[in-house]
């Protein structure tokens, strides 16, 4: 029997397409269908590979399914849903038709069972969520836009020259476990970890996302990241690295977004900061561990673009989005401001969120491996989100000072959208069954023994009990933090002018040297020529008959010896 | 959260209640007791230690705090270091 299998991304890019040429309430009935078509098209995708295909020369498996491929397939689908409803009012037409082709993109890493259809779609989402960034409109968007694209096309690039290499040396593009054993492998690593922004590239996310427009953040905060977490799983478990690039990630996070005063720059860095966790946990490697990286990922998309979603509707209200401009808005915007308390608080992994009872499966994860000091910074870490994220996000942009600004709550859309996901945030919390039943491997794991929730409050408590007492040390500043892009943008500018210098420089001396021999040489050949010149003045006959007689004989000489 | 208070006193804008400085001691009370009880009540649900110290009485409390005020300091050196004008980047 044959089944056919409708690649779920076609779906999802066929709804892109008809955004652009759709106008009123049938763009609004595609931009809502087309993610829920998808998402009845990812739960048909049986289990194994479903379509193949050849492609210069070799078969391709444009969709393969598994347990794992649909958690991260089905999370796509549903942000795409609840993004495109949270967007379909204020978003321009073409940012949305991006972002659907980008949520495509992400869907179609997910059931890629090969390294070239895992590239060519990496590449789909590397191009439309450019245009995102580039939709933001100012100056600033369009030039880290640019610089955007720059990372990710070398990323890509590179990307592909482990694929090359592993299909040239093994014959095979099938996607399986490995480990980054030669330059193959871990160049394919290395294009996977520029993706999740790890370092030393991890200022790529913090540059580009709080560029894009109000509503274009929220869809760029959840897919390039993820999608190549998913790959990490799928061909680097247990890449033993990974933890410690992981870990860097999570304290890069917290420290960069306790020193920063841009609200969607915060929640950019906590991106870092979470997906860090999640590297953590690929890089550990075992069945719990890479549960707790799937269900971790389904988790943080929900709340990461809960959290995104209240800060757009404040910039879309007011205008702003830094800390400095912001502050008491939680009296006219109080339902934003609990969409926005309730993400703080998944993010922070607080009892009853969905980050409680995700996270913790990557510490129980660490513990069981006997990781202790992987176990003690994770922990640490948590206490570090609670502060960065969990307090400091919706304190200074809801409350704090009273910055005088009244603007209305959250357009009706917008509203729905956050209630959505921050119902989710909670449903999770409270009863993970669900998304435990979406997992890879089966597990036995009891998310609120009392003894661990009682260890969580202390720990989180008590930095939010630290974040008070240092207040007056948090107070924002209009300020930005030098981060490594330090080195492209200015150190690789100054080295970029100061050669276009010294080439400049090089050509002025070539010139005036040239001038110099010019100078010298022509006068004295000049006055050859001229009428006494040796070659210019007219000879007398005899000296001409001479001369051709002299000519003549060596030219009989030469032409005999 | 004292600022908040002299804030909204000096700009006068509003007298919302969640900024009144008797609601701000109240919720310093009420934080107080909860930080209080998460605390006090190891002596009746057991922390599960897994590397012996994290099993130690008030061990998540005291490392929350401090992993915090480390975290905080260390931002705050590094920001002496890294941190420019908004307009650093404009040419």
């Amino acid at each position: 029997m044959i089944e056919m299998v409708i690649p779920p991304a076609f779906l999802l890019l066929a709804g892109a397409v008809l955004i652009g040429v759709t106008r009123g309430w049938l763009r609004t009935s595609v931009l809502l269908l087309a993610p829920l078509a998808t998402l009845w098209a990812v739960w048909q995708v049986p289990d194994g590979v479903a379509v193949t295909a050849y492609f210069l020369g070799y078969e391709i498996e444009p969709v393969e399914g598994s347990a794992l491929r649909r958690l991260f397939a089905t999370i796509f689908s549903i942000m795409a849903f609840v993004g495109g409803l949270f967007a379909f009012r204020q978003a321009r037409w073409y940012e949305l038709a991006a972002a659907y082709a980008y949520a495509a993109g992400a869907v179609g890493v997910c059931f890629a069972g090969d390294l070239i259809t895992l590239f060519l779609y990496w590449e789909l989402m590397a191009i439309f969520s450019t245009v995102i960034v580039w939709v933001g409109g100012t100056p600033q968007a369009r030039a880290a836009g640019i610089r955007y694209a720059i990372m990710h096309l070398l990323g890509g690039v590179i990307l592909k020259v482990g694929i090359e290499g592993i299909i040239v040396h093994t014959g095979s593009v099938d996607i399986q476990p490995m480990l980054a054993t030669n330059f193959d492998t871990w160049m394919v690593l290395i294009g996977i970890l520029i993706n999740v922004a790890a370092p030393p590239v991890s200022a790529w996310l913090a540059d580009a996302y709080p560029a894009s427009s109000a509503t274009g953040s929220v869809f760029l905060s959840a897919f390039t990241t993820k999608s190549a977490v998913l790959a990490l799983i799928l061909l680097f478990p247990g890449e033993s690295v990974l933890i410690w690039i992981g870990l860097y990630m999570v304290f890069y996070g917290i420290i960069y977004a306790l020193l920063e005063n841009d609200a969607r720059r915060i929640l950019a860095y906590s991106v870092v900061n979470q997906v860090g966790f999640m590297v953590v946990a690929v890089g550990i490697g075992t069945e719990m561990a890479l549960n707790g990286a799937a269900a971790h990922a389904f988790a943080h998309i929900i709340y990461k673009a809960l959290l995104f979603m209240s800060a757009g509707v404040v910039l879309y209200r007011t205008g702003f989005s830094r800390c400095t401009d912001l502050g008491g808005l939680f009296r006219t915007m109080p339902f934003t401001t609990v969409c926005g308390i309730i993400g703080a608080l998944a993010i922070s992994s607080f009892p009853l969120t969905s980050g409680f009872t995700t996270k913790t499966l990557i510490s129980v994860a660490a513990e069981q491996q006997g990781l202790a000091a992987v176990y003690m910074l994770l922990a640490a870490a948590s206490a570090g989100v609670f502060l960065h994220a969990g307090i400091k996000f919706p304190w200074f942009v809801f409350f704090q000072k009273d910055s005088g600004l009244r603007p209305k709550d959250a357009p009706w859309n917008m509203a729905v959208a956050m209630g959505i996901f921050a119902f989710l945030c909670i449903f999770l919390g409270v009863y993970p069954e669900p998304l435990w039943a979406l997992l890879p491997y089966p597990m036995e794991y009891e998310a609120y023994a009392p003894g661990k929730v009682l260890f969580y409050l202390q720990l989180l408590l008590f930095s939010g009990l630290a974040f008070f007492l240092l207040l007056p040390w948090m107070q924002r500043t209009m300020t930005i933090s030098l981060d490594t892009d330090w080195f492209w943008r200015v150190l690789g500018r100054r080295i970029a002018l100061a050669l276009i210098g010294v080439v400049a420089r090089i050509g002025q001396g070539l010139g005036q040297l040239l001038e110099n021999a010019r100078q010298q040489i022509a006068p004295p050949l000049l006055r050859l020529l001229d009428n006494r010149g040796a070659l210019g003045r007219t000879w007398q006959v005899g000296t001409t008959a001479l001369w051709i007689v002299i000519l003549l004989t060596t030219y009989v000489l030469l032409y005999y010896l | 959260m004292n600022d908040s208070d002299k804030q909204s006193d000096q700009s006068g804008q509003d007298d919302h209640w969640l900024v009144r400085p008797t609601t701000i001691r109240k919720l310093w009370i009420v934080f107080s007791i909860i930080l209080a009880l998460t605390v006090l009540g190891q002596f009746f649900i057991k922390i599960k230690g897994y590397f012996g110290i994290d099993g130690w009485f008030g061990f998540g409390a005291v490392y929350g705090l401090l992993a915090c005020v480390l975290m905080v300091v260390v931002a705050k050196i590094l920001g002496v270091v890294l941190k420019r004008q908004e307009d650093y980047y404009d040419d």
